[in-house]
């Protein structure tokens, strides 16, 4: 359903993508995951038209997006990372001018305009103008305008980014009930579990180019077994704590933000090396208030794939556990 | 219907949705509110009566007469500036790009946002007239003279729109927009007959105040309005045939710079 490869796009010094390769089987999710920068936009943008790129094909829908960018944009809905709504349109007027853009006519236009503010949970603020919406409530709005021709294809450029928890769920719900219709989706996100929870399969990319690609437990997979997490009573003992889990760690250490919460990566079996490791800190007195055992999140996937993480501020609302953090310690 | 029939009507199709969404904005957006109806008022008055008995017009023309249909090109090439600002904000808030995703018109935007400032201008000169009657302004020809000088005016105001169009999207923001036609309009606007008679210039700003269309659109609201002084002297072909000459400038202005602001508009992306 969309099909693209070798997309290189250069802006003067910068290099957005750097022969990006991307397939999305019809009705299916695919999740481009990256860092700020990584050219997830960029890709989102040559796919839809909105910008050329230097070198490569893209197809979507069946349509040559070189060749035919008119018929690829009556084939798509996109939703882009800032809600491009009209602020001083209400929702009502804002969807029924997309919908006589898409050449609906007006009558059918008007009525889809209804459909949607219903399904989008706006009905109730449909005829206030929506700069007086909450971002969530934007969001929502400009994803009902990428649904107005009910497309075949959706692209979703960061569609909860900045969004508070409550929002993101909200968010969410909809998407998954879009997926459930049997739309094709390509969704780009720097939220690890977004694409956890969305996507079907989820192309990590960095520098414009992609790195790994996989189901998200394929790509968990990947960065080796189980994690032992442990938080300290006391910073102190991080030092000792540190050596104890060196005996076990296959890769490096990673210490929290506050120094008392320690996560490392085990090789051999995982309750053994929980056994080892807890035997280590009686020896050592080392006093705990957690241990646990937990499967890698894409944290550590997209850490173990490119050496940095993934979100280089997390805010307070997102949605990635707030104790991953960046710092190694070996 | 042929391919280039379609072309035109889908431009005109889509441009009316447009330029709807940008009339609906009358209503809510109190700085189009001022910029339309206010501000206009505000023009009329104040040159009428802070300048109205410092000059001296030849012929016995009273200068508030003299003055209001400069008033009139001065506002509408001002309003102008307007088709440049509100595609700079649509630039800026990403609406540019929903409607590049969109398989309507390429030139519908542009089409749309011009067309809506007519409408402005329609409302503006409209609240001008009447200020300008409340304060002693008269149309002393015929019902066609005078609708003609309105229309001369229109398409005056629209041929500039293009320029500012084109503008708009070549800059980064709003405020740029602001800045940069400020400083064409104002020379235009202000070395021109619009608010004392050409006979006061001397030398090359004399040469560029009688070829500056911004003159020929005044002199010709004034003879259509009856408004000009008999007794002045018109040394240019520009001044003595301002009609056409208006006319040409227009017809120049939109060959160059429509094409210019549509290919503009098809590179431009959100920065």
């Amino acid at each position: 359903m969309i099909r693209a490869s070798g997309l290189v796009k250069r802006y003067k010094e910068v290099t957005a993508l750097d022969g990006l390769d991307l397939t999305v089987p019809e009705g299916k999710v695919l999740a481009l995951l990256g860092p700020n920068g990584a050219g997830k936009t960029t890709a989102v943008k040559c796919l839809t038209t909105l910008i050329r790129p230097d070198a490569g094909t893209a197809e979507v829908a069946g349509v040559d997006v070189l060749t035919d960018p008119v018929g690829v944009r009556s084939r798509i809905g996109l939703s882009g990372q800032y809600a491009a709504v009209d602020e001083h349109l209400t929702a009502y007027e804002n969807l029924v001018m997309i919908g006589r853009l898409y050449h609906l006519g007006k009558a059918r236009a008007q009525e889809r305009a209804r459909e949607l503010l219903e399904k989008s949970d706006l009905t109730e603020f449909a005829d206030r103008p929506a700069k007086t919406y909450s971002g969530g409530q934007r969001r929502r709005l400009d994803l009902a305008g990428a649904l107005v021709a009910e497309p075949p294809v959706l692209v979703l450029d960061e569609p909860t980014t900045g969004l508070d928890v409550r929002s993101r769920q909200q968010m969410w719900d909809v998407i998954r009930e879009l997926v459930a219709g049997g739309s094709t989706l390509l969704l780009t996100t720097q939220y690890l579990e977004e694409a956890d929870r969305l996507a079907d399969n989820i192309l990590v990319i960095d520098h414009g180019r992609a790195i790994a690609e996989g189901t998200a437990d394929e790509l968990k997979s990947r960065t080796g077994g189980e994690r032992i997490e442990v938080v300290l009573a006391d910073a102190a003992d991080r030092e000792a704590a540190t050596r104890v889990l060196a005996e076990v760690a296959i890769d490096g250490i990673r210490v929290g933000d506050n120094g008392r919460e320690l996560t490392a990566a085990t090789g051999g079996s995982p309750t053994g090396d929980l056994l080892r490791v807890l035997q280590g800190f009686e020896r050592e007195e080392v006093t705990v208030l957690d241990v646990g055992l937990r499967r890698p999140t894409l944290d550590d996937v997209f850490l173990a794939l490119t050496g940095h993480a993934a979100e280089e501020s997390p805010d307070s609302d997102s949605p990635a556990t707030p104790d991953e953090t960046k710092e190694l310690a070996r | 219907m042929s391919n280039s029939t379609e072309t035109l009507t889908r431009a005109i199709s889509d441009g009316w949705v447009v330029a709807q969404r940008n009339v609906v904005k009358i209503k809510r957006v109190p700085d189009i509110l001022v910029f339309v109806l206010i501000s206009p008022i505000m023009f009329v008055l104040l040159f009428a009566y802070v300048f109205g008995g410092a000059i001296d017009v030849p012929g016995g023309v009273d200068y508030k007469e003299f003055l209001v249909p400069g008033i009139f090109a001065q506002t509408v090439v001002f309003g102008a500036t307007f088709t440049g600002y509100g595609l700079a904000d649509d630039m800026q808030k990403g609406i540019i790009d929903r409607f590049r995703s969109l398989p309507m018109s390429r030139s519908a935007v542009l089409v749309g946002r011009t067309t809506s400032d007519v409408i402005y201008n329609v409302i503006s000169l409209v609240i001008m007239a009447l200020t300008g009657l409340l304060v002693g302004w008269r149309i002393r020809e015929g019902f066609v003279d005078a609708a003609t000088g309105f229309l001369l005016l229109l398409v005056f105001a629209y041929a500039i729109s293009w320029i500012m169009a084109w503008v708009g999207l070549l800059v980064p923001s709003v405020e740029v927009v602001n800045n940069a036609s400020f400083i064409v309009i104002m020379p235009l606007t202000f070395v021109s007959n619009a608010f004392v008679p050409q006979s006061t210039f001397s030398g090359p700003l004399k040469v560029f105040v009688e070829w500056n269309p911004v003159s020929t659109v005044t002199q010709a609201c004034r003879e259509l309005f009856g408004n000009a002084s008999p007794d002045m002297v018109l040394d240019s072909w520009a001044m003595q045939n301002p009609v056409v000459y208006s006319l040409l400038w227009s017809a120049a202005i939109v060959a160059v710079f429509a094409p210019l602001a549509v290919r503009q508009y098809r590179l431009s992306t959100s920065k």
